[in-house]
Formats: C-alpha cells, sequence, structure tokens
C-alpha cells in the first residue's frame, strides 16, 4: 500500500497504512464552523461555531475548563453525536450524508477512544478486552486475538494477556483501553481526560505512551481540564464557552497558527515523518480498513 | 457515495453474538439464574403435568390390560312394559355352550332384602348396599380376589353366610373378618365370611353384599334368576361372543338384554382427560407469565445498569442494531436456560413420580417441544422492549452520564 515508506517497525507499518487519506496530508479530522446547542428553554448551546482541523500523525491537546464544550468537540469529533449546524468530516467523509450505520461502522474502522473511567469489561480478560476493539469491524475472533496481542505488547502489557482488568493497577488498565482503541489501526484516537483518574506519576506513564505512540505515527487528540498536560503536547487547543481561543496549530507548520482553519497542507513535522516514514497514498479519499 | 464503500459488513456472525448474549449471564451469574428459574418452574409445571396424566393413563391402561379385556357382562334389561325383563335361569348354561366362551359366572340380585350393620339401623339407611347371590367362581371372572376371611363355596354357599364387597364392608363399619360376626339382611342374620379386595372392572360388586345361590333362596326369598352374567371369552371371539350373548341369554326376547365390555368403559374413561389437567396448565402458564415479567425486569435493569458498556460498544463501532441483537439474544439465551432447566426438571419429576407408583413413564414429545419453544418465544417477547430501549439509548448519554 504505501510502496515509498521506509523500513519500519512493525506497528508503525500499520501506522503508516493508517493514514492513508492524505494526499499532500489532507486532514484527517475537519470540524468546519460546528455549534452544538442541547435541548431546553431556552436551547442551551455548547459550541459556537468551532473550526479545527487535525493532520495525520498530529498530537493535539484540547484544553478548557469545565463547561467549556470540550467534551461536546469530542463527543462530535467522535462521531458519537451530530452537530447542530456545520460539517465533521473524519478522514474526508461528511458524516451529515452518512447514515447512522454507516457513520457507526467509521467508528468501528477509524476512531479509536480513551475514557477517563477506562470503561473495561470486568468479567473478561485484558486480552478480550482489546480484542473486542475489533469487534464491530467484522474481524473473526482468533483473528482479534492475535491482533490484541500485538497491541498489549505496543502499551507494554504483553506478558499478562489472561488476567482480569480488576487484577491490574489504575495505570495498567488505562494501558488496556488505550491498547483497546488502537487495536483497529484507527486513521484518529480520542482521549477524554486519559490521566483524570490515574495519580500524578502514573499520568505521566500515560502521557508518555501517548507520546510514544504519536511517535510511531498515531494520531490522538487528548481532551483536558489540565494546561500542564496540554502544554506538554506539540498542540494545544484551549476551549472557552463553546468557541476556540487558542491553538498553537500544527507543529511543523508555524505560519499556520493564526490559521487554525485552515487544512494542513505539509506532511507531519519532520520527528514523526522519521517515524512513519513518508506516507504515500491512492487518490482514493476513503479505503477498506487494513486487513 | 463514499460512504458506500466504507461499509464491508454489518451483521456480527452468528458465534459473536452467543458470546455477546451471555456477557449478563456471566456477570451476574446469580441474577441471571433467578430470573432464568421464574421461566423453569413454568415449564417445568407444563412438562411435568402433561407427562404426570399421559404416565398415569398409560399405568391405567396397563392395568386394564392385565384384568383382562375379554370380560364381557349380560345383564337383565326391559320389557316392552317398562318392566324387568328377568334373564331365564337357562341363561348361564346356555352362554356356556358359545364357542369360545371360557368361563360363565353369575349374579342374581336378591329383591327387597337390604344390608344393615344390626336390627337397630333405621331401614332407610341401606347405604346404597345390594344384596346379591353370588356363584362360587366368581372372583376370578371379574378379576379381583378375597383381602379377608373366604370367599363362598359349595358349603358356606348353603349356609346363612355373606362376602362383603370392598366398598360395602367399608360402609358397614367392618375392617375385619372375625368368628362370630354377622349382619343383619333381611330380617335374617348372616354371618361374615369374608371381605373382598376392590373389583376394578366391575365396581357393581364392590358395593354388593354376596350370598350363596341356595341360600339367597332358603333365607332372603330370591327367586333364583340371574340379573348379570359375567362371561370371559377367548380374545379372538371376543366380537363373534358379543353378538351371540343377547340372542342365546334370553331367546324369547334378546333386546331385553343388555350385553356390555366393562374395558372399553374404563379404557374411555381413562383416556378422557382429566379437569384437573387444565387447571395446573393454567397454573403452569401463570408461572411462566411471571417468569416472563422476571426477565423482562431483568433485562430493564441490565440496561439501566450497562449504560456505559452500551455506550462504550456503540463508541466502538456498534450500531443500533448490534445492541438490539445483543440484548435480545441475552434475553432469549435467559429464557432457552430457564426452558432446558424447566424441561429437565419435568422430566426428573415425572420419572420419579411415575417410577414411584409402577407407571412407565410417557412424556408426550410435544410437551418437551412446546416448553422449549415457549420459552424461546418467551425470552424474546421478554427481551424486545428492554433492547428496543438499549438501542435507542444515545451513545454520549450513556457514556458521559454515569
Amino acid at each position: 500500500m504505501s510502496g515509498a515508506s521506509a523500513p519500519l517497525p512493525d506497528h508503525n507499518a500499520a501506522a503508516a497504512n493508517r493514514s492513508v487519506t492524505d494526499v499532500a496530508a489532507a486532514p484527517i479530522l475537519e470540524v468546519d464552523n460546528v455549534t452544538k446547542s442541547y435541548c431546553g428553554e431556552p436551547p442551551v448551546p455548547a459550541l459556537r461555531g468551532v473550526s479545527l482541523a487535525i493532520g495525520p500523525g498530529e498530537l493535539v491537546g484540547i484544553v478548557g475548563p469545565s463547561g467549556s464544550g470540550k467534551t461536546t468537540l469530542m463527543q462530535l469529533m467522535g462521531t458519537l453525536d451530530r452537530p447542530t449546524s456545520g460539517q465533521v468530516r473524519i478522514t474526508g467523509l461528511d458524516i451529515a450524508t452518512m447514515a447512522d450505520d454507516d457513520v457507526a461502522y467509521l467508528r468501528a474502522t477509524r476512531i479509536g477512544f480513551v475514557f477517563q473511567q477506562f470503561f473495561l469489561a470486568e468479567h473478561s480478560t485484558v486480552l478480550d478486552n482489546v480484542a473486542d476493539g475489533l469487534l464491530y469491524a467484522g474481524i473473526p475472533l482468533k483473528q482479534r486475538r492475535q491482533r490484541a496481542l500485538d497491541t498489549l505488547d505496543l502499551v507494554g502489557l504483553a506478558k499478562r494477556p489472561h488476567v482480569r482488568p480488576t487484577q491490574l493497577s489504575g495505570g495498567q488498565r488505562q494501558r488496556v483501553a488505550i491498547a483497546r482503541a488502537l487495536v483497529g489501526q484507527p486513521a484518529i484516537v480520542l482521549a477524554d481526560e486519559p490521566t483524570g483518574n490515574l495519580d500524578q506519576a502514573t499520568g505521566h506513564s500515560i502521557l508518555a505512551l501517548i507520546d510514544q505512540l504519536h511517535r510511531a505515527g498515531s494520531t490522538i487528540v487528548v481532551i483536558t481540564h489540565d494546561h500542564a498536560i496540554a502544554e506538554r503536547l506539540p498542540r494545544t487547543v484551549g476551549i472557552l464557552d463553546g468557541r476556540i481561543v487558542t491553538d498553537t496549530g500544527p507543529v511543523a507548520d508555524t505560519g499556520s497558527l493564526l490559521r487554525p482553519l485552515a487544512v494542513v497542507e505539509e506532511a507531519p513535522p519532520p520527528a514523526a515523518q522519521a517515524a512513519t516514514g513518508a506516507p504515500v497514498h491512492q487518490e482514493q479519499p476513503c479505503l477498506p480498513p487494513p486487513s | 457515495m463514499p460512504a458506500a464503500a466504507v461499509l464491508s459488513r454489518r451483521r456480527l456472525p452468528l458465534s459473536d453474538v452467543r458470546r455477546l448474549s451471555t456477557v449478563g449471564l456471566r456477570t451476574r451469574k446469580l441474577r441471571a439464574g433467578l430470573s432464568a428459574l421464574g421461566i423453569a418452574i413454568g415449564v417445568a409445571a407444563i412438562v411435568a403435568v402433561l407427562g404426570l396424566s399421559a404416565s398415569s393413563q398409560a399405568g391405567l391402561l396397563n392395568e386394564i390390560n392385565q384384568l383382562g379385556t375379554n370380560l364381557l357382562t349380560v345383564s337383565n334389561g326391559q320389557n316392552v312394559t317398562g318392566g324387568t325383563a328377568e334373564l331365564p335361569t337357562t341363561a348361564p348354561a346356555m352362554i356356556g355352550r358359545i364357542n369360545g366362551v371360557q368361563q360363565v359366572q353369575t349374579t342374581g340380585t336378591v329383591n327387597g332384602a337390604n344390608a344393615y350393620r344390626n336390627p337397630y339401623i333405621p331401614p332407610v339407611n341401606t347405604n346404597a348396599l345390594t344384596v346379591q347371590a353370588a356363584s362360587l367362581d366368581l372372583l376370578s371372572v371379574v378379576a379381583t380376589s378375597v383381602a379377608q376371611g373366604q370367599y363362598l363355596n359349595g358349603a358356606i354357599a348353603q349356609e346363612p353366610v355373606a362376602v362383603l364387597g370392598a366398598a360395602a364392608a367399608q360402609r358397614l363399619g367392618i375392617d375385619r373378618v372375625y368368628p362370630g360376626e354377622r349382619i343383619w339382611v333381611g330380617r335374617q342374620w348372616l354371618y361374615v365370611a369374608g371381605i373382598l379386595r376392590p373389583a376394578v372392572l366391575v365396581s357393581a360388586i364392590d358395593s354388593s353384599v354376596l350370598v350363596g345361590y341356595p341360600a339367597a333362596e332358603k333365607y332372603l326369598g330370591f327367586d333364583g334368576h340371574p340379573s348379570t352374567i359375567y362371561v370371559r371369552a377367548q380374545n379372538d371371539r371376543i366380537t363373534v361372543v358379543d353378538n351371540l350373548l343377547g340372542a342365546t341369554a334370553n331367546p324369547e326376547n334378546p333386546s331385553g338384554v343388555s350385553v356390555s365390555q366393562p374395558s372399553d368403559a374404563l379404557v374411555a374413561q381413562a383416556e378422557a382427560k382429566s379437569a384437573l389437567n387444565g387447571l395446573f396448565l393454567g397454573l403452569g402458564a401463570v408461572a411462566l407469565l411471571v417468569g416472563a415479567v422476571g426477565v423482562a425486569n431483568i433485562m430493564i435493569i441490565s440496561v439501566l445498569e450497562r449504560r456505559s458498556e452500551i455506550g462504550l460498544r456503540r463508541a466502538l463501532g456498534a450500531t443500533k442494531g448490534h445492541i438490539r441483537s445483543q440484548f435480545l439474544s441475552e434475553a432469549v439465551f435467559l429464557g432457552l436456560l430457564g426452558g432446558v432447566v424447566g424441561v429437565a426438571l419435568g422430566v426428573a419429576s415425572t420419572s420419579v413420580y411415575a417410577h414411584t407408583k409402577g407407571w412407565a413413564t410417557v412424556l408426550p414429545p410435544e410437551a418437551c417441544l412446546g416448553g422449549f419453544t415457549a420459552s424461546l418465544i418467551i425470552g424474546a417477547v421478554a427481551g424486545l422492549m428492554p433492547a428496543l430501549r438499549a438501542a435507542r439509548m444515545s451513545p454520549t448519554q450513556a457514556l458521559w452520564s454515569v
């Protein structure tokens, strides 16, 4: 698929396969002038016209106090909800034109989620928890488990695939959740307060893992209320009262700082590129999931 | 449209649906077990009722077969004026000459004689007993035997001696035979020689006080006409004998004779459905209904409790249909579990009860199949509403309002 890729470690090859849609680094996720109001008297506006583009290989922190609309933004970016107005495009696909079931399949194959509360199934093993990340992508059980094992290796938990999540520490559980988000090799991973339930040291180790995955080529968005965390990320988007107030812009593209809406036109920053290799892609904006 | 290219498959393979359907069961074993128990009890009740009635019927038919279905009875009917058409005293001998007849025994009702415990009982308290003159080999023909004492023989048939049918002894308050025991029959003391076991084929014997023919004539003013003739015929000639009996017993007036085959009536009776079966089946159906409500209840609670799981699955890419089929299949699985346990319980209780009664265990296949099917349908119906609820739940609400 990506014939021009530099030689890569295993999981990086997968990462390179994943970022397939960026003909000239087209954004993986675009949010275009999106508003969202919740029903009520009067309707409660949560987002008041947000535009954001995230290119392949980026690691973005979305930071804002509670009630700022960052969770709503994540829900819209994750296609878990539809905007009141505006467009959301994932790998070039406009959510508004897609049926619910198609959007669900899009989630199954192109978006990974990490939650503050982990949401692991306590009755099943770590391996099966991770394998469930592929359940709705239509992959047979045996293959799901094999890929789950590979992904557990990526997060440093390959030694204990058959324990239950209850036997793990909080940090380990979050690693399992991250593995579950990554197992389908999604185009983008959305992490909602991934360190929110963890102590500081563990939180740092999770951030280090996220950074490591980012270097390996994953596109990751971290939603947090903690400026200290957000500032450690290459790109930080500040949100307040349903509007984007700051955006440090894509790291490699300094010019985009003042144009946060602009489509990222260049390949990922050199650091990321070194890790992922220069992605080479077909015209086709939409590809079947890697198998 | 690019979205079309995204879609490759939507339905989960059956193996995954099966795995998902047991998630609730694996996480909450006791609760799932209890809700399945409701259905199990209902199914068990229905299977057991059907199984027990079939087994008892089979047992009864078997008993009737052992008693012999070749017994024919000839009794005096009515003549044209409505009076009793007496059988000629020659009838037993004539019948005995029909080809295929093995045994002929008779009883004759002693008109005007009633049996009492003693002379002080008011004459109206007859206890619905009849006094019958009986021939000496009656017992083997009507398939009963002596419970206590002895039956009439050539010697005591001449004497004022009686043998009591099972019901007659009970109604007279006599439970054992001792020397000198006597009853008051038609202004005459009769000594009690024995008590009979119940005669299943001929219940008329049970409520009779039996006296020898000579004694009945000597002491009770009996006219000597037999009123009922019991005939055992060869099995392969029953129909032929049956057709000849009327004319043979009373050639002058064949229509004044009624011939019957007692086992026929018993078989018909055994095959008739007991009214209680309906009641118990109704109770079983109520238990099933309650079980269904239990499953629906559990599923609704489960949907509420597993909001985060539902939200997570939606985030992992489950469609509404996937969520719906997961919860529906879980309810069906619970129902089926109840059905399997219920059928097993029903079969076990039927066979235990049938065994203690000495019957063969007979289980109508439709009872077991019906039990499975009913539990399946009940699971599906009970799970439908909770499954729809789960599918309707929005992923954002499910994930962010825990």
